[in-house]
């Protein structure tokens, strides 16, 4: 899927111009809703920063360095990485293409979640008791490492089940 | 296989511009995307509420879908009768039908057609811009709305009708809507269920809104949730905490803080539960509805499963607007295209349409008019990549070269029929959001495809003076050129 891939990023990379360019088009710009998606954060050091490790849908690692503050939306988003329909919404918490699935021991470690979490996850394929969305977790220092798994869309279940719709 | 692929560069179009055709279009490589209005985006542009402008931020990844040369928008094309299915056929290797649902379930029942009596397609299209709707200057001059279904539609109708117009002056809702509403007597909104709290359609979103929306407050019925504790820990957890929410608000006593707030609350909703409609009761000279008689059922079975029966009891429930919400639905475009009526939607295996290569549905034509838009994005990834298999095995021909747009246009311009293309409607864009800016509001919607045509014929040089730099235009021509290199090295 190498066009796919290459068109995804595409518009990733196009996204990122964009919002940067937002700043000096005051009037007219495309843009409707305030970008939640942060564009650059080379000024800190690189041992400041955390590592995570994806699992994507075909059950590949890979491992992303982000910095502390960032969302893992961010970061996904940052790292241009090709998770399909990953964050729709935008981190606005208004759909749940960012669920992500942690370990237990991890899951315990990212904090409350709000009611407004658990009402999107409860939209999401393949929820999990440890599930959460990537936009709603910031990366500290006391994640480093953790492993984030991004599910498989229901389709996908479907279509290796009965290949049917 | 992709290079071979992209040399014989197969020609697919994608019929309706709403989450499904963009999402669809989102994994194709070449794709032409024909839309009736001269505006894009569906239903999220006339479907989602507009106090959600959240759920709208898809729209940027669609708008950079349609700004890359690969990808082709003809706005104001009335697929079906200014160009039909076949000869979209004909010009292209596959086409994929993504028109939505734009019918509604009707209730069958006497004085359906009342004035005073809307369905919710209607009422949301008229608050949300729709040209088709904009006739419909619903009467809100009356204390008791009843909307009939219980699923997220009627909540955002429930919502519109109850919120505070100091809200709703913030959103992109038209200026008459938001005018009829600041007037609007509608004090209660009774939303109507056959079934029972537990096989609701709505989402714990939705219903959390309603309860925290200022200056409303609920008025649940106790009785309707009796045993409902008991069947709750065996449920999943999005029906479990939905179920738990509703009881919260009919059953517990609230804080004290939010006692004052419901007691200072000039505006009350409440859900209805297992009664269906009956008959739409008129006024003497029957010039409009005064109410509606509701059968009284009860619930055989148990869970999503369970059937509604009247248990022979009614009930009369006056009210002077009447909002059904008990479903879109998916109409046929062409005899040649194969329908299932009961279910209304273009019967198909992963999108592909049964018995006719080449031709594919995605969206609410293909699943049905249910689901978030999420759910629409993953069957439409599946629909494209059907086309992409499809494409690679051969089942679908490409080795003949088609002429893709190139014909349609021939037709079309020989129709008279101009299409609107994408940077076309960026110009609509960057006038709506001007006069919305004006008001304090995100965006104010052009009502009339009239208006929206017209705009185009002079707006383009007064806009390129408006933006005043030049170079702008010029800078975004160079990083599009130098970003397709980009991407061509990394296939």
């Amino acid at each position: 899927m190498a066009l796919v891939t290459a068109l995804r990023r595409l518009a990733l990379v196009r996204l990122r111009e964009c919002s940067r360019r937002t700043a000096a088009v005051t009037s007219g710009a495309w843009l409707t809703g305030q970008r939640s998606f942060t564009t650059g954060t080379q000024s800190l050091r690189s041992d400041n920063k955390v590592t995570v490790n994806f699992i994507n849908r075909d059950g590949e690692k890979i491992t992303v360095k982000g910095s502390p503050g960032d969302s893992l939306l961010d970061l996904v988003i940052n790292e241009d990485l090709d998770f399909d329909g990953f964050g729709a919404c935008e981190g606005t918490l208004a759909c749940s293409t960012c669920h992500l699935i942690f370990d237990e021991d991890v899951y315990k470690s990212l904090g409350r979640v709000t009611d407004e979490e658990m009402d999107m996850l409860d939209l999401a394929y393949g929820l999990t008791d440890t599930s959460r969305l990537g936009c709603q977790i910031c990366l500290t220092k006391s994640l480093d490492g953790i492993v984030a798994r991004v599910p498989e869309s229901v389709a996908d279940i479907r279509q290796s089940k009965d290949g049917s719709s | 296989r992709w290079t071979t692929f992209s040399i014989c560069s197969p020609k697919v179009c994608i019929v309706g511009s709403g989450p499904a055709g963009f999402y669809t279009a989102q994994h194709l490589i070449k794709v032409d995307i024909y839309e009736r209005l001269p505006v894009p985006f569906g239903l999220v542009r006339f479907g989602v509420a507009p106090d959600h402008p959240e759920v709208k931020n898809v729209i940027n990844t669609f708008t950079l879908t349609a700004r890359n040369s690969r990808c082709s928008f003809y706005g104001n094309v009335n697929v079906g009768k200014d160009v039909s299915i076949e000869e979209l056929q004909q010009a292209y290797h596959a086409v994929v039908l993504s028109y939505g649902a734009e019918g509604n379930r009707r209730m069958g029942v006497p004085g359906e057609d009342l004035a005073g009596v809307y369905s919710a397609k209607d009422f949301v299209g008229w608050y949300n811009g729709l040209p088709s709707c904009q006739e419909l200057s619903p009467d809100l001059n009356c204390e008791t709305a009843v909307i009939l279904g219980q699923g997220n539609v009627a909540l955002d109708v429930a919502r519109i009708l109850l919120a505070p117009t100091d809200i709703l002056k913030k959103t992109d809702i038209t200026q008459p809507a938001l005018e009829a509403l600041v007037q609007s007597q509608v004090r209660r909104v009774l939303i109507v269920g056959r079934r029972g709290p537990m096989q609701v359609a709505c989402t714990i979103k939705e219903f959390r809104e309603m309860v925290n929306l200022p200056d409303t407050r609920p008025e649940m019925m106790a009785d309707d949730f009796e045993g409902v504790k008991e069947a709750l820990k065996d449920l999943p957890r999005p029906r479990k905490r939905l179920t738990e929410l509703m009881m919260k608000t009919a059953l517990e006593i609230p804080s004290e803080k939010e006692q004052e707030r419901q007691s200072k609350a000039s505006r009350v909703w409440a859900f209805r539960f297992l009664r269906s409609p009956i008959e739409i009761l008129a006024n003497p000279d029957n010039s409009r509805t005064v109410g509606i008689r509701l059968a009284v059922n009860r619930l055989e079975g148990s869970g999503d499963g369970a059937r509604a029966v009247p248990t022979g009891e009614v009930e009369d429930v006056t009210c002077g607007l009447l909002i059904s919400s008990i479903g879109y639905k998916s109409l046929p475009i062409d005899p040649s295209v194969p329908f299932d009526s009961h279910k209304a939607i273009v019967p198909n295996n992963m999108g592909r349409v049964q018995h006719t290569a080449g031709l594919y549905c995605s969206g609410w034509l293909k699943t049905g008019p249910t689901g978030v838009i999420a759910t629409t994005m993953n069957n439409s990834f599946d629909t494209a990549r059907s086309v992409v298999e499809d494409m690679e095995s051969g089942t679908v021909d490409v080795s003949a070269a088609r002429p893709g747009s190139q014909s349609i246009s021939g037709l079309l311009e020989e129709r008279g029929v101009k299409p609107v293309t994408f940077s076309n409607w960026e110009k609509i864009d960057s006038l709506e959001m001007s006069r919305g800016e004006a008001s304090g509001k995100p965006r104010e919607k052009l009502l009339t495809v009239e208006e929206m045509l017209q705009h185009l014929t002079w707006t383009e040089l007064i806009l390129y003076t408006l933006k005043g730099n030049p170079m702008f235009f010029i800078m975004d021509a160079i990083i599009n050129k130098l970003l397709q290199c980009k991407s061509i090295q990394m296939v």
